[in-house]
């Protein structure tokens, strides 16, 4: 009882304090383009200004230890204040790639050093960090990956080429995994962290879809790395790299439910008959139907949260919540598109309302969410493997 | 699972040591083979445990434990298809009483329920379909009581049902439920033979005479109340049954050897059985939600129980034709197990409103 009460005085003080320091016109913002557009982040007294605020209330990170910038939040109070945020249409300026996926990684592997010269930075929004994984000839066999690092004797000097590699061009620094011993697949693999400053570091933007210029290739020629920069040991990079996508899978199914109902949306654009139904039978069932495997998903969401919290062990199912969260998420974006009909083809120009654009765009940009982070077919597969029991497929044995 | 309290976790327990002692699905093969709809004795047992009474007040000789119980109950039972009319007596009898009874009523019918004595059914359906908002069924005043004349069917466990709740539209008024003893003047039963194997019956009602007391009170907002009880609960039977047809599936891809290998090896097979993991996941927090929204009396209950029933009437129906196809020339047998989940999927999925039915309730409620 006393701790229920204590929690309900942490959710007035956090929605009083939300209501007094979050900027107005961030509100219900897509939070995405200031999570991987330095430029146009920065650009943004607004969004500055919250992430300062943020920074000195150390909320970006709350759930760290103080040492690190964060504000020592136990999981309830961290989840309380993400709710908070959600229902004033706020969102953490520091939820980019440093914080959802390098700064666990570093709280479990790193050493004393590691996270006390790494780990404010990224609590406090200025650092800005991307992850160096694929390479032209290692996505979803990722293991394959050539980049080589060798021993220099007082540094390491790595060679090689990343891609798809999302904001390296505005990118502080990189976390990588280089190849350090050729005779092993799995077991020659190390995670690095690699200056994006430093001498033979090249990023060339590449355009997506949608026109965004989201990810880059990234060329390492003969970089110079300290030795310092190396997590965990030689070689075994690869469960360190395996827990990291494990966070990345987590921070993923996020809010993919989540956005305004579409049903607004139809009423007025697609207009309703005359016992006011959608006017369009057969795309109101479509909706319909999509609402509900989002309303499921969101509950899913809830109850799975409810469960990790009384102790149960819910990691299997998260490549399953992955792909049921991009599901849901592509479907609303098809659906919207459809919606807008001939007002929602607009690629560029005065003659299409800001909306109308953002429908086109968020319909490109969908498609990625079951590439990225591990693909749509090798989820499945991870699901097949752990969670069912499955055996392997004969010829990856 | 749900984060269950003590007693909801012992509830589950008792019920699924009580499935696998005591009615695995040969028990259900048994009753089929001797063309019963359900075994009397293993009634009495339900009833024994408890379970018929779970909705049922503590002062009539119930636990009272929330439709969120009975659900644990029945989703134990519906893993071996345990045919029995709980659910018809224990979700929808016990609610009609404790939602629309006097306290006459209550006092004659809640105990008789909770100790098993007595099963009941509602007749509500008419001509194949389920559509509550439109009552063919006429009840016409008679003096003091009314007379009520209608054909009902299907009666989901009305062949052998010692009580009838009879859903009648009143003269220039709403439906409204009646009970009605089965062998009163003017009641013909007609049992069904159906693909399920479970107690189904036409029910002819011809100027059948009940009195003043028969009548429940709440009118068609009862119905709609009373009916999501029903459909909630059906809702966790199907999400065992799934879960049960889901599991043996995936128990025979790391047995069967085709081609030198395991036929879980098979990348084909293995994305379909995570896309069916994936539905039942969904239908899982949805039965919990709409169960638990039932018991919370939540404004947004009608909803949640129509996105569960639709839910556990498609991935029912997914893992049932999964169960058959990944089975092979098997599944297509009637020794074969999977035959039995296949029809009861269909069978309970019509059972209160089919997947399209509450997509389309769960569309009006939401203003689509
Ligand atoms: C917008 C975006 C941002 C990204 N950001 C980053 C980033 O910041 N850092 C980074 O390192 N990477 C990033 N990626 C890369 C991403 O992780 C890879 O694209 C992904 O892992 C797939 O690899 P691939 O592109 O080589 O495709 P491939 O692996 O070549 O896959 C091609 C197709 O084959 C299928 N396939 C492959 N193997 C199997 C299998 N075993 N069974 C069944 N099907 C299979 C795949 O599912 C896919 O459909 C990003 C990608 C996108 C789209």
């Amino acid at each position: 009882m006393g701790d229920d009460a204590a929690l309900e005085a942490f959710r007035a003080d956090a929605r009083e304090w939300l209501a007094e320091n979050f900027p107005p016109p961030l509100a219900h913002k897509n939070p995405v383009p200031y999570q991987n557009d330095a430029p146009y982040a920065e650009a943004d007294p607004d969004w500055q200004l919250w992430r300062t605020r943020m920074a000195e209330r150390r909320w970006g990170a709350p759930g760290w230890p103080e040492i690190y910038g964060g504000a020592a939040l136990d999981a309830p109070r961290v989840r309380i204040l993400a709710e908070e945020m959600r229902a004033i249409g706020a969102f953490n300026p520091m939820k980019m790639t440093g914080y959802t996926m390098l700064g666990p990684t570093l709280l479990e592997f790193g050493t004393e050093e590691q996270r006390a010269q790494h780990l404010p930075g990224i609590a406090r929004g200025t650092v800005r960090w991307c992850q160096g994984f694929s390479e032209p000839g290692a996505g979803s066999d990722l293991a394959s990956l050539s980049t080589r690092c060798i021993d220099a004797g007082d540094h390491w000097l790595v060679e090689g080429q990343k891609v798809w590699t999302s904001g390296a061009n505005h990118a502080d620094w990189c976390f990588a995994l280089v190849r350090t011993d050729t005779t092993a697949k799995q077991r020659g693999i190390s995670f690095l962290l690699i200056d994006m400053r430093s001498e033979g570091v090249v990023t060339r933007p590449i355009t997506l879809i949608s026109g965004s210029t989201h990810f880059c290739e990234m060329f390492l020629n003969a970089v110079r790395v300290p030795k310092g920069n190396l997590v965990g040991r030689v070689n075994e990079g690869w469960g360190i790299a395996k827990r990291l996508l494990q966070f990345e899978r987590d921070s993923l199914s996020e809010g993919r439910g989540e956005g305004a109902s579409l049903l607004p949306l139809a009423r007025s654009r697609v207009g309703t008959d005359g016992v006011g139904r959608i006017a369009d039978g057969d795309l109101r069932s479509r909706l319909v139907a999509h609402a509900m495997r989002a309303h499921a998903y969101n509950l899913t969401m809830t109850r799975l949260a409810a469960e990790a919290k009384a102790g149960s062990a819910i990691d299997a199912l998260v490549p399953v919540v992955k792909t049921l969260g991009s599901d849901v998420a592509q479907a609303r974006a098809d659906l919207a598109m459809e919606i807008y009909g001939d007002r929602g083809l607009g690629w560029t120009g005065a003659d299409y309302a800001p909306d109308e654009l953002d429908v086109s765009h968020q319909w490109l940009h969908a498609r990625a969410f079951s590439i990225y982070g591990g693909s749509y077919e090798i989820q499945n597969n991870i699901a097949a493997k752990r969670t069912l029991g499955l055996p392997d497929p004969a010829s990856a044995r | 699972m749900a984060v269950l309290s003590d007693e909801q976790g012992m509830l589950r327990d008792m019920a699924a040591e009580w499935v696998r002692d005591r009615a695995p699905i040969s028990a259900f093969r048994h009753v089929a083979d001797a063309g019963g709809a359900y075994d009397p004795a293993l009634y009495a047992e339900i009833a024994g445990m408890g379970w018929a009474g779970v909705l049922v007040p503590e002062a009539h000789g119930g636990a009272n434990f929330g439709v969120l119980g009975l659900g644990l109950v029945l989703e134990e039972l519906g893993r071996t298809l345990v045919a029995s009319p709980l659910l018809s007596t224990a979700a929808i009898g016990a609610s009609a009483l404790r939602l629309g009874g006097s306290a006459r009523q209550q006092a004659a019918w809640l105990p008789r329920i909770a100790s098993g004595e007595v099963t009941v059914a509602l007749a509500i359906d008419e001509r194949g379909r389920h559509d509550p908002a439109h009552i063919g069924t006429r009840a016409s005043r008679d003096g003091d009581g009314w007379r009520l004349d209608g054909i009902k069917a299907p009666v989901i466990d009305g062949g052998a049902a010692d009580l009838l709740i009879v859903a009648a539209t009143i003269e220039g008024g709403e439906a409204t439920l009646f009970l009605v003893a089965p062998d009163a003047k003017g009641v013909t039963r007609m049992a069904y033979c159906r693909i399920d194997g479970r107690d189904a019956a036409q029910v002819r009602f011809d100027g059948v005479a009940v009195d003043g007391e028969a009548l429940l009170a709440g009118g068609a907002g009862l119905i709609d109340r009373v009916l999501d009880h029903g459909r909630a609960a059906l809702a966790a039977e199907m999400l065992g049954s799934a879960t049960q047809a889901f599991e043996t599936t995936n128990d025979y891809l790391k047995t069967r050897v085709q081609f030198g290998q395991l036929i879980g090896s098979f990348q084909a097979l293995q994305h379909r059985a995570v896309a069916m993991l994936a539905e039942l996941v969904m239908t899982r927090s949805a039965v919990e939600a709409a169960l638990a929204a039932i018991d919370a009396d939540a404004p947004d209950q009608a909803a949640l129980v129509s996105l569960a029933k639709a839910l556990a009437g498609d991935t029912f129906r997914l893992c049932a034709r999964e169960m058959v196809q990944m089975h092979g020339g098997i599944g297509m047998t009637e020794e074969h197990d999977a035959g039995l989940y296949y029809k009861r999927a269909a069978a309970a999925d019509a059972f209160l409103g089919n997947s399209a039915f509450h997509r389309e309730r769960y569309a009006r409620l939401g203003g689509y």
